[in-house]
């Protein structure tokens, strides 16, 4: 278990959802002449000027409003994400510029898969927590790629929820506690060059998703001594919508608990984005006192668990910028020829 | 375009940072050298809100190169909360929906891909206010 030497917890918190999306059942009539079950009701899609970076923007804009510190307060802006538009010049470059946290800021990219952004989030708690800087700004955000035709297709979706970490004293949730778990199991992959991942069909599950999940949470909530129970809230990444329902019931946690913060259903797999979204929703109606458990997951493979406490600063921080609700809500369905032409899946010769 | 030029235009493009005069507080957008009369010292760099309304709007249906894949897209003149008028296009937005006088907000979007080898070129749009 780790906790840095000096408490820290989370200042300011945003999100960004695109309004478009695609259902699930429109990929299904393409592939399965919409035969088969769907994991997902829809997944939101990026618009044509659209990617990591940008929403990666907003998001952060949110988080600094909720916050209330000039972006010359970051110490850091780091971008969780397998989708950043550039190989090599990192997002954390675009964005410190366009929030105006440079030029004195370490800016960089993370990858793990679906958990770069909460690899980030552990990062901004050491640098805060040791006293190298007061703030420090986490993104998880994606634009993921799934094959045509390829069950990844009907949930890899896009999104982004930007965390600023700083001292507890002034947080709107301070972060208890957190655990990293990972192992070499490689259920999910994408070589180098390639332009979309393969996964390893069943094999994502038991070995990959739900032991790494189970093993972190477990493993949490074990160190500190706490059961289920004891939590208002948990959020468990989303890459459909049937695991995370299934990996919190065999923990203990109930649907009441993971409610607020399960967006798969009308959003998809945001990827990087996935966990820390479903906090940030879960902040949106939490109240003062309230805790929440988090467990991120990304493929190859492994888990960040954390543990959270809100504070009284959610009610004046919350309404700063727009909530997750306000973004799920402006919801345009596109069909897949528009999804298509987006998505860059038309060979134009 | 060059990658120079975008460069340099970065502040502008990706946060909407403007000038404003020291002493009589006026904004400008975008940002310019001072004139031959003009003290340079007294204009400042100036974050703009980038809250702002639409002043007129067209839509674009022959698009330019480099922009093609937006298919028919909107453009506006947008007045700026702090009085500057600027050019811009509007996005997450339908036809139907735009009109003189609706507040919008800007956001930084992906204005250009310059190709595989090229640089993507990122800067401000408008789009309805989200609240």
């Amino acid at each position: 278990m780790m906790k840095p030497q000096q408490p820290t917890g989370i200042i300011g918190y945003g999100v960004y959802i695109p309004r478009y999306r695609i259902a699930a059942r429109e990929i299904a009539r393409i592939w399965t002449d919409g035969q088969n079950g769907v994991p997902v009701e829809a997944k939101s899609v990026p618009g044509p000027d659209e990617d990591t970076i940008t929403m990666a923007i907003e998001a952060a804009r949110n988080a600094l409003a909720r916050a209330a510190i000039p972006a010359e307060a970051l110490g850091a802006v780091w971008v969780g994400s397998e989708s950043h538009p550039y190989s090599v010049k990192p997002s954390g470059t675009v964005v410190a510029e366009a929030l105006g946290a440079g030029p004195w800021v370490s800016a960089a990219d993370w990858e793990f898969a679906c958990k770069a952004g909460s690899e980030a989030l552990t990062a901004a708690m050491a640098l805060v927590g040791s006293g190298m800087q007061r703030y420090a700004l986490a993104i998880g955000a994606d634009t993921a790629q799934g094959r045509p035709g390829d069950a990844l297709e009907y949930t890899a979706s896009a999104g982004a929820a930007a965390l600023i970490v700083g001292p507890a004293e002034e947080a709107l949730a301070t972060i208890d506690a957190t655990i990293s778990y990972v192992t070499d199991t490689p259920d999910f992959y994408r070589r180098a060059d390639r332009p979309y991942p393969v996964h390893g069909n069943r094999f994502t599950g038991e070995p990959a998703y739900f032991h790494q999940i189970q093993s972190a949470a477990g493993e949490l909530l074990r160190k500190l001594n706490r059961a289920p129970a004891d939590f208002t809230y948990a959020v468990f990444h989303q890459p459909n919508a049937k695991f995370p329902q299934t990996v919190a019931k065999r923990l203990g946690f109930t649907d009441n608990q993971i409610g607020p913060g399960l967006l798969s259903p009308k959003i998809g797999n945001t990827y990087s984005g996935s966990a820390l979204l479903g906090l940030c929703a879960i902040l949106d109606v939490a109240q003062p006192g309230d805790t929440i458990f988090v467990t991120s997951y990304g493929s190859g493979a492994g888990s960040d668990a954390y543990a959270l406490t809100v504070t009284e600063a959610i009610r004046d921080r919350r309404e700063r910028a727009p909530l997750t609700a306000a973004y799920l809500a402006r919801a345009v369905m596109i069909d897949y020829a528009i999804y298509a032409k987006w998505r860059g899946k038309l060979v134009m010769g | 375009m060059s990658i120079a030029r975008h460069w340099r235009e970065r502040t502008v493009r990706y946060r909407l940072e403007g000038q404003r005069h020291r002493h009589t507080g006026e904004v400008r957008f975008p940002v310019r050298p001072p004139a031959l009369d003009e003290d340079p010292n007294d204009w400042e760099p100036y974050q703009l809100s980038g809250l702002g309304e639409i002043y007129s709007f067209s839509v674009i249906r022959q698009a330019p190169a480099g922009f093609a894949s937006l298919g028919i897209y909107p453009v506006a003149l947008v007045r700026l909360a702090e009085g500057p008028l600027v050019t811009a296009q509007l996005t997450d937005c339908d036809e139907a929906d735009l009109a003189i006088g609706m507040p919008v907000e800007m956001v930084t979007r992906r204005l250009m891909d310059t190709g595989e080898d090229g640089v993507l070129v990122y800067g401000y749009k408008f789009r309805p206010c989200l609240r």
